[in-house]
């Protein structure tokens, strides 16, 4: 009998021993998303977690980092700076993730900053434009999207084709708004062009007449529009019943041309818009055949198509997550930060590498994305003609 | 001048929307004194009961309106029925926290079944606009001018009119006199606030089109409601409609010639001196205490 409980106790221990050696590899890396979900600019951020979600699969499809997969957990800011805040300091906190994505616009990206330094973990931006989003001293922000100063850049070469005179600025009353209604306007003056009206928008306003009133008055020959694809509809379509004529640039990566089509109609003709992924022709990507991929494994989903100018964005961020947490050797907050100074990675994008940004001894990682712009044609997403022949 | 014009014009139009957005809340908030925080979710219902009648039946365009108005009034029926009448009675603030959750519970449910994306309205109205002189405006927000307009004259005359009308203000004011003299006062209750949700219904199936349909859509007209409510007096249809106007128009022509940046601002400043000067409302009149 002895004998018996002897083997019974053996087995029990080799079991116990051998139960937490085989579930450590299941264990799943966290990695937290935090977008706006709900809200007035839902669309977007329901289109990045999209991309994410395929950027997570991939990864894990590939066998995970570290031969653990990763999770993601993604909460909603509800398009509110005040909940960006509180989801960081949830899933930091709760959830003790080693790193964070998010948190779209520059504003909610803004609120959410102070939690990475109170805590120390890191976050990949993958939307916001505002150059204070890494020029505030904040160690643990990297950032692939550009800051509004780079777009301008990127827009700088075909200002002659443009022709730019005067041009007014409408945009959405936040940091992003704000940031690049700046950063554009010091563009127009370094090509010799001039500022005529700066104007803006509260970001759930719905009537922009009285904008657009204004801005007919003067005379200018082009109108900077920069907010999400949900006001461009709204703006374009308002534009259209006062009879604006202006040549329309939209900022900022989120107009989703092909949802502008669809919902804006012959208002959206003519607009041009500064992109950072091409889905129309992804063998014109940096990476042609991983664009190509996305655009495939997108529609096989069932996503809408006009999303991936914007869900581009969850994959290279996840992406990004992922390889410096591969690169640190562990999920720990502090190693995976100092591990994404050393990522170098193909996103859809292109190449994703970060360069420092910001005051001395606090600086925050900025990769140069790549910038296109595409012109609406015919009812059809077009390279405008100075661009192809370029 | 043509800018002043078009400014006028685009603040009549965009106070049009208030005011409809308005009168739907002062029988409700100012006649019923409940504080409806599902007001704008009624809106939002409106809007998406067009959206679903027209791409999911494919129902004309100017019948999936009334239908959205009678889905609307219907869910305004079922809640005052089921959550507001066991309340009667109780403090305004625990109706005040009822709404807040009806609110909440209405606002997720939309995100739930339509998703956060935004969705836009197909109509049958020509996007090219109709030019008046210097001025131009698109046929859609004439057509919503004109329904509305219509709107507020049926409701206030059905108020001030007919024998329901009469009911229903001998029902807010003296609920056991009324009672005495054979009104049903339970049905006028679930009767005015259905009729309170249908007109907020109603708005959104008209606004909903000029423009985009999402879950939070209520939230915006929720606020303009209740400051339209607050500048016209409680319960008054007429002080409701002017009190939409003058907040269009204020709006308009403070972001037109002062700052667009503080375009929500100037109407709030209005809404203060208000309450500072005539607390009772802008076009209340004398009313009688006690």
């Amino acid at each position: 009998m002895a004998r018996v409980w002897t083997g019974v106790l053996v087995l029990a221990l080799a079991l116990g021993a051998a139960v937490p050696a085989s579930a450590q590899p299941a264990d799943p890396i966290k990695i937290g998303v935090i977008q706006p979900l709900s809200g007035p600019v839902a669309a977007s951020g329901n289109y990045v977690r999209m991309g994410a979600e395929i950027g997570r699969d991939w990864i894990n499809a590939r066998g995970g980092v570290l031969g653990r997969p990763i999770q993601l957990l993604i909460e909603d800011n509800k398009s509110d700076p005040k909940e960006a805040a509180t989801a960081a300091e949830k899933l930091i906190v709760r959830d003790k993730v080693p790193i964070l994505m998010g948190a779209w616009g520059s504003s909610m990206t803004l609120a959410a900053m102070p939690k990475l330094e109170e805590y120390g973990v890191p976050m990949v931006v993958e939307t916001s434009s505002a150059a204070s989003v890494t020029k505030r001293g904040n160690p643990w922000v990297f950032r692939i999207s550009p800051p509004s100063e780079m777009e301008a850049l990127g827009l700088e070469k075909y200002m002659k084709d443009f022709g730019v005179k005067q041009a007014d600025f409408l945009a959405v009353n936040t940091d992003w708004g704000r940031g690049s209604a700046t950063a554009f306007g010091d563009l127009l003056k370094r090509s010799g062009a001039s500022v005529g009206a700066t104007e803006f928008m509260d970001q759930a306003a719905t009537d922009m007449n009285a904008q657009i009133t204004k801005i007919k008055a003067g005379s200018s020959d082009t109108l900077f529009l920069t907010t999400s694809v949900e006001q461009i509809t709204l703006v374009l379509k308002q534009a259209q019943e006062q009879r604006l004529v202006r040549k329309v640039i939209t900022t900022g990566g989120s107009s989703s041309p092909s949802q502008l089509i669809k919902q804006a109609g012959a208002a959206a003709e003519g607009t041009y818009h500064l992109l950072f992924f091409l889905p129309w022709f992804p063998e014109a990507m940096p990476d042609g055949k991983l664009a190509k991929a996305f655009v495939d494994e997108w529609s096989k989903r069932g996503h809408p198509f006009e999303g991936l100018t914007e869900g581009f964005r969850g994959h290279d961020g996840i992406l990004t997550a992922a390889e410096a947490i591969k690169i640190a050797g562990r999920p720990d907050p502090k190693a995976v930060r100092d591990a994404l100074w050393r990522v170098s990675i193909m996103g859809v994008n292109g190449p994703i590498k970060f360069e420092k940004d910001g005051p001395a001894g606090k600086e925050s990682g900025q990769s140069k994305p790549s910038i296109f712009i595409v012109e609406i044609k015919d009812g059809k997403i077009a390279l405008p003609a100075f661009v192809a022949k370029k | 001048m043509d800018q002043l014009y078009q400014h006028l014009l685009n603040g009549l139009l965009l106070g049009a929307t208030y005011s409809l957005l308005g009168i739907g809340l002062t029988l409700v908030f100012g006649l019923m004194h409940v504080v409806n925080f599902a007001h704008g979710e009624f809106y939002t219902l409106g809007a998406y009961a067009l959206f679903a009648a027209l791409a999911g039946a494919s129902v004309d365009f100017f019948l999936a309106i009334p239908l959205a108005v009678v889905l609307g009034a219907a869910a305004g029926a079922l809640c005052e029925r089921v959550l507001l009448r066991p309340l009667r009675g109780e403090s305004i603030d625990t109706v005040m926290l009822v709404m807040i959750g009806v609110w909440i519970a209405m606002q997720n449910a939309e995100l739930l079944g339509w998703g956060g994306v935004a969705k836009s309205v197909p109509t049958p109205f020509s996007t090219r606009p109709v030019v008046l002189g210097s001025v131009s405006v698109s046929p859609l927000r004439l057509f919503v001018f004109g329904v509305s307009g219509f709107l507020i004259l049926g409701a206030h005359l059905l108020l001030a009119r007919t024998k329901l009308g009469r009911a229903m203000r001998a029902t807010f004011q003296d609920r056991e006199t009324a009672a005495l003299m054979g009104v049903s006062i339970e049905r006028v209750h679930t009767i005015t606030f259905a009729f309170g949700a249908g007109l907020a219904a109603a708005a959104g199936a008209l606004l909903g089109p000029v423009f985009l349909l999402y879950p939070s859509m209520g939230d915006l007209a929720s606020l303009k409601a209740f400051s339209v409510v607050i500048l016209g007096g409680l319960g008054n249809f007429v002080g409701a409609a002017l009190g939409g106007l003058v907040l269009g128009v204020a709006e308009e022509l403070g972001a037109g010639y002062i700052s667009s940046g503080y375009r929500d601002a100037v109407g709030f400043l209005i809404i203060v001196a208000v309450l500072l000067l005539r607390p009772s409302g802008l076009f209340a009149r004398a009313e009688r205490v006690g």
